[in-house]
C-alpha cells in the first residue's frame, strides 16, 4: 500500500512542478509585451514621461523588473501564499478574487455532472449486459451519444429546449435581473440556468461509461468465477451482482482518467451557454490577453485535477481489496 | 487460410459494415463536394443573407450569405485530414513510446511510465488552450502536431500492455533460443500481433482527432483562415444562429461529426469482433 | 443413490459445424460409488462431467437423458437445472484455483452460495468448521480474500464449497493434474474421505492420470473420441481389460523396475480423429489391430461379465 501510494505521490507532485513551471512561463512567452498591452488598454495620455512612468510601475506591480530566476522563486512564493496577482481583464481585482468567484459555479456544474454521469451510466450499461435484445437498443444509443461533441450536444439542447420551446435560459450563470444572495428566488434561478448545461455534460458522459460498463461486465461474467457460481445453481442476481462490483472497479480508475476530458467538455460546455466557469474565464483570459489571470485559471484545473485523482486513488484503495493487500491490481 | 477467413468474417460484419458505409458516405462527399459546390465558402453571396435550405442553396446560408453546403463539404476535407494526420501522429509516437517501455522493461520502463502518467493527468485542452493562444496564425498542420502531441499517452498505454503480454509469449522465447536478432524478433514475431490490435486503436485515435479539433476551432483556436466543422458551429453560435433559429448553421456540422465518429467506433467494434473470435456471434 | 445415463449425446457448436464431442454415453453410476473418467485429451470425459452440471453454450444436447434418483435431470434447461445444482449435483472444476470471487471474502462468499439455497449460514458453519479441519484448512480462511491463499489451498477450499450441501453426485474434474506428486496422493486421499464421511455420495472423478484412479477409485469408465470404450472394477481394467484400446492404453504405462532395455514402451500408434467430422462406426476402428468390417457400425455398450461393460465387436465375437 505504501508502493502504491507512494509512486502516485511522485507523479502527483512531478505534475505539479511541472505544471507550475509552464504556468509560469505563460506571460513570459506571449507575444508581445504584457504591460504594454495593459497601458495599451487603459488610455493612458499621450506624454512619453507619464507613459515610462506607468510603465516601470506596472513592471513593478507584476514583479516583472527583476531577473528572471529571481521571478521564478517569488512566483513559487506568492503561490504558496496563496498571492496569484492582478487581473488585466478585471483590473484592479486580484486573480485569486476572480477565480474565487467562479469556482463554486464550476464545481456546481462539473461535479453533479461527472458523479451522476458515471453512476447512471454504469447502471445502464450493466443493465444493458442482461439480454441481447436490451444491449441492441441501448447500446447504439450510447455510441451515438459518446460521439456526440460536447459542445454540439449543448448547442442542440439550447436550441430546442432553450428557444424552440422556450422552457430554459442559454446564457448566464442566474437571471441577470438579480445579484447573488442567499434566497429562494436567486436558488430558483442559478438551478434554472444550471440545468442544460448539466443535461448536456450527463448526456455525453452518460454514453461513455454505459458501453464502458456494458464491456467489463460481459467480460466479467466470462470469467471462470462467474462459471463456477452457475455450476453451483447461483441466481442470476447473485452472478450479475457480483460481475457489477468487480466491473465497477476499473470503472473507477477510468474515472481518473475521464477527467482531463470531463473538464474541457466543462469548458466549452460554459462557452456555448457563457457560464461563467473557470473554463469560461481562461477562454475570456486568453482573448484578453490577460497573462496572469491565464495562470490563474491554468494552475486552479492542475490543481482540481491532481486532488480529483488522489481523492479517486484513495477511493479506489477502499474499495479493492487487492491492494489493501499488497497486490497492486491497478499498475500506477 | 487465416487472412481469408479474417476477411470473410470482417465483410459479413454488420458492425463493420454500417461503419465503412457512413465513411464512405462522407468521404464521398468530402472528396467531390467541393468540385459540385463551386461558391467560394467564405464569398457573401446570398444579398438576402441568412435563409433556410434551398433548391439553390442544399443547406441554406449563414447570417452573412455565405453557402452553408460549400463551408460544409470543406470543412469535411479539414475534418478527415486532421482525424488521419492528428490521430496518425498519436498512433506513432504512443507506439513508440509504449513498445520501447515494454519491450525493454526496467528503468526504461518506469521512466517512459512516469512520462505517460504524467502526460495522462495533465488536462490536455487546458495546455492547448495556451499553447494555440501563442501562436497568432495557426493552421491545420499545427493542429494535428498538437494533438498529436497530447494523445499519445492512451496508445502508449495500451501498447504497453500488449508488448508486455507478447513478449512473454513461448514463440518470442523460442525466437530468442534460436539467436535471432532483437529487431528480426520485433518485426516477425511480435509486429504481425500488434496490428490488427494498433489498427482498433488508430481507428480511436482518429475519432478522438477529429473531436478534439472541433472543440479547438469552437474555442476560435483551430487553423486561422480555414474551413472546419468545428469553426462553422463557433460562428454560428457566436452570430445568434441559436437566438434565429438559424439550425442549418450549426446542425449539419455537428451531425456529421457525431455520424463519422459513431462510424469510427462501430467499425471498432466490429473489427474487434472479426479479430478476437470469442466475441463473434454464432 | 443411482444415476443412470442412457444415450447422451453432446456437441459443441461451432462455426465449422457441430464438434460430436460425446456420441450415446449409456452408463450406470451405484450407491457410493467412486467412478473414474479416464482418457486421452478430447475424448469427451470433460464434456460428459460439465454436461451433467451446466451444459451452457457452445454445447448443445443432442439426445439422450439422466436419472438420478428415479428423477431426470433437466440436462438441456440451465434454469430448471438450477434447483438440482449444488444440493444434487456439484462439480469441482478443472479451473478450481480462479474459481473464487477475488473481491470477496470466501466466508462472504459461502454464506451467499448457502443463503441463496435457503440455508442458514449460521447453522451451516459449525459443518462447514469441521470440513475445513478435515482438508487442513485453517479455520481463519473464511475471513481471507482469495488472493492470500495458495493455489493448493484455493483448490481444497473449492472442494470443501462444492460439497458443503452434501450432493448426491460429484463431478471431480481434472483435481490432480496442476498438482506435485504428493499433494496429488493427499487431495485423492481427501475425495475418498469425502465419500466415506457422506459429503457426498458418489464421484466422478474426470483424469487422465490412470495411476491416480488405480488408488482410490472403485471402478473406471475408458472413453475414446467421444464414445464409451469400456467400464469394470478398477483391478479389472487394470488387469484384465478386455477393449483393445483399454490393452494398449494399460501396456503403454511404464512399470517400475522395468528399464527401456528390457522392455519398450509400447504406444498406439496413429492419433485420435478429429471430432468434426468423425469415422462412422467405432471411432477406434483405424488404430485397432483387430477391426473388421462390422466395425463400420457402432458397437452398443454391452455388459459382457457382471459389472464389466465393453464396447467392441470383436469382444463379442471372441466371446458370442
Amino acid at each position: 500500500m505504501r508502493r502504491y501510494f507512494g509512486r502516485k505521490l511522485i507523479i502527483y507532485s512531478l505534475t505539479f512542478f511541472l505544471a507550475v513551471t509552464i504556468d509560469w512561463m505563460i506571460p513570459r512567452f506571449m507575444p508581445g509585451d504584457p504591460v504594454a498591452n495593459l497601458l495599451a488598454r487603459t488610455s493612458v495620455s499621450a506624454d512619453a514621461t507619464a507613459v515610462a512612468e506607468m510603465y516601470a510601475y506596472y513592471e513593478r506591480v507584476f514583479g516583472l523588473d527583476v531577473p528572471v530566476w529571481q521571478q521564478y522563486l517569488t512566483f513559487w512564493g506568492a503561490l504558496l501564499r496563496g498571492d496569484l496577482g492582478i487581473s488585466a481583464y478585471l483590473f484592479p481585482t486580484p486573480v485569486a478574487d476572480v477565480l474565487m468567484r467562479a469556482v463554486p459555479y464550476d464545481l456546481f456544474l462539473l461535479v453533479p455532472s461527472i458523479l451522476l454521469s458515471w453512476y447512471a451510466g454504469n447502471w445502464f450499461g450493466a443493465f444493458a449486459a442482461r439480454s441481447k435484445r436490451l444491449d441492441n437498443t441501448i447500446s447504439p444509443l450510447a455510441y451515438i451519444l459518446t460521439a456526440t461533441p460536447y459542445m454540439w450536444l449543448g448547442i442542440l439542447l439550447a436550441w430546442f429546449l432553450g428557444i424552440v420551446l422556450d422552457v430554459f435560459p442559454i446564457a448566464g450563470a442566474y437571471s441577470f435581473e438579480m445579484r447573488p444572495h442567499w434566497s429562494l428566488a436567486f436558488v430558483g434561478t442559478v438551478i434554472h440556468h444550471w440545468f442544460l448545461p448539466f443535461a448536456s455534460l450527463f448526456l455525453v458522459g452518460f454514453g461513455g461509461w454505459a458501453i464502458g460498463m456494458r464491456n467489463m461486465i460481459i467480460y466479467e461474467l466470462e470469467a471462470d468465477y462467474s462459471h463456477y457460481l452457475e455450476a453451483l445453481g447461483a441466481p442470476r442476481s447473485l452472478i450479475r451482482r457480483y460481475a457489477f462490483r468487480n466491473g465497477l472497479l476499473p470503472q473507477i480508475t477510468g474515472l481518473a482518467l475521464q477527467l482531463g476530458v470531463m473538464v474541457a467538455g466543462a469548458l466549452v460546455t460554459e462557452v456555448v451557454f457563457s457560464y461563467p466557469g473557470i473554463g469560461y474565464l481562461l477562454l475570456a483570459a486568453i482573448q484578453n490577453q490577460d497573462y496572469f489571470l491565464i495562470q490563474g485559471c491554468f494552475l486552479f484545473i492542475i490543481i482540481g485535477v491532481l486532488l480529483a485523482n488522489f481523492t479517486i486513488d484513495i477511493v479506489y484503495l477502499l474499495v479493492d481489496p487487492r491492494t489493501r493487500r499488497g497486490m497492486v491490481g491497478e499498475s500506477a | 487460410m487465416k487472412r481469408y477467413e479474417l476477411l470473410y468474417f470482417a465483410l459479413r460484419n454488420r458492425k463493420l459494415q454500417i461503419g465503412l458505409a457512413i465513411i464512405g458516405l462522407f468521404l464521398a462527399l468530402a472528396a467531390v463536394g467541393p468540385l459540385m459546390a463551386t461558391n467560394d465558402p467564405f464569398a457573401y453571396i446570398n444579398p438576402l443573407g441568412p435563409q433556410a435550405p434551398s433548391e439553390k442553396f442544399w443547406f441554406g446560408t449563414t447570417f452573412f450569405g455565405q453557402d452553408v453546403f460549400a463551408q460544409f463539404v470543406r470543412g469535411l476535407r479539414a475534418t478527415f485530414l486532421v482525424g488521419l494526420l492528428g490521430g496518425g501522429l498519436g498512433t506513432l509516437i504512443g507506439l513508440l513510446v509504449g513498445f520501447t517501455a515494454g519491450y525493454r522493461g526496467g528503468v526504461v520502463d518506469e521512466l517512459l511510465n512516469m512520462l505517460t502518467n504524467i502526460v495522462l493527468v495533465i488536462p490536455t485542452l487546458a495546455v492547448l488552450l495556451i499553447i494555440a493562444a501563442y501562436l497568432q496564425v495557426r493552421s491545420v498542420f499545427t493542429e494535428c502536431l498538437f494533438i498529436g502531441l497530447t494523445a499519445w499517452p492512451w496508445v502508449a498505454r495500451a501498447v504497453r500492455a500488449q508488448t508486455f503480454s507478447l513478449r512473454t509469449r513461448e514463440f518470442v522465447d523460442l525466437a530468442r533460443l534460436t539467436g535471432m536478432r532483437p529487431a528480426k524478433i520485433i518485426f516477425t514475431e511480435i509486429a504481425p500481433n500488434m496490428l490488427s490490435y494498433l489498427l482498433l486503436v488508430f481507428i480511436l485515435q482518429f475519432g478522438g482527432a477529429i473531436l478534439i479539433a472541433a472543440t479547438l476551432d469552437f474555442i476560435g483556436l483551430g487553423p486561422t483562415n480555414a474551413v472546419s466543422l468545428g469553426l462553422m458551429m463557433q460562428y454560428a453560435v457566436l452570430w445568434g444562429a441559436l437566438q434565429f433559429g438559424m439550425w442549418w448553421w450549426f446542425v449539419p456540422p455537428g451531425l456529421a461529426i457525431t455520424a463519422i465518429v459513431g462510424a469510427l467506433y462501430s467499425m471498432n467494434v466490429g473489427l474487434d469482433e472479426v479479430f478476437n473470435p470469442k466475441l463473434r456471434e454464432m | 443413490m443411482s444415476l443412470q445415463v442412457d444415450g447422451l449425446t453432446v456437441y459443441y457448436s461451432t462455426l465449422r459445424g457441430d464438434v460430436q464431442a460425446l456420441e450415446d454415453a449409456t452408463f450406470t453410476l451405484d450407491d457410493g460409488e467412486i467412478m473414474g473418467l479416464a482418457g486421452e485429451s478430447g475424448c469427451g470425459k470433460t464434456t460428459l462431467g460439465h454436461s451433467l452440471v451446466r451444459l451452457a453454450p457452445p454445447m448443445r444436447h443432442v439426445a439422450g437423458r439422466a436419472v438420478l434418483n428415479g428423477e431426470e435431470l433437466p440436462l438441456a434447461d440451465m434454469d430448471r437445472m438450477n434447483a438440482f445444482r449444488f444440493e444434487q449435483v456439484s462439480i469441482i472444476p478443472q479451473y478450481a484455483m480462479n474459481a473464487l470471487n477475488p473481491t470477496r471474502k470466501i466466508g462472504r462468499l459461502t454464506a451467499d452460495l448457502v443463503e441463496a439455497r435457503h440455508v442458514n449460514y449460521k447453522s451451516i458453519l459449525p459443518e462447514l468448521k469441521r470440513r475445513l479441519d478435515l482438508v487442513k484448512l485453517p479455520q481463519d480462511v473464511l475471513n481471507m480474500y482469495p488472493i492470500e491463499l495458495s493455489g493448493g489451498m484455493k483448490q481444497r477450499m473449492v472442494m470443501v464449497i462444492s460439497t458443503l450441501l452434501n450432493p448426491a453426485l460429484l463431478v471431480a474434474d481434472e483435481i490432480t493434474s496442476a498438482l506435485d506428486v504428493a499433494s496429488q496422493k493427499a487431495v485423492a486421499a481427501m475425495l475418498v474421505e469425502f465419500r466415506n464421511q457422506a459429503c457426498c455420495n458418489s464421484v466422478m472423478i474426470i483424469t487422465h492420470d490412470i495411476s491416480i484412479l488405480y488408488q482410490i477409485a472403485d471402478s473406471i469408465l475408458v472413453m475414446y473420441a467421444g464414445q464409451l470404450a469400456e467400464k469394470a472394477p478398477t483391478t479389472t481394467i487394470i488387469s484384465a481389460p478386455r477393449h483393445p484400446y483399454t490393452q494398449m492404453l494399460i501396456s503403454s504405462l511404464p512399470e517400475i523396475g522395468v528399464k527401456a532395455t528390457e522392455k519398450r514402451l509400447a504406444g498406439i500408434p496413429g492419433t485420435p480423429p478429429l471430432l468434426l467430422d468423425p469415422p462412422k462406426g467405432c471411432r477406434f476402428r483405424e488404430r485397432c489391430p483387430f477391426a473388421f468390417d462390422t466395425c463400420i457400425e457402432a458397437p452398443p455398450f454391452r455388459e459382457v461379465a457382471p459389472g464389466h461393460h465393453v464396447a467392441c465387436w470383436w469382444e463379442f465375437e471372441q466371446h458370442a
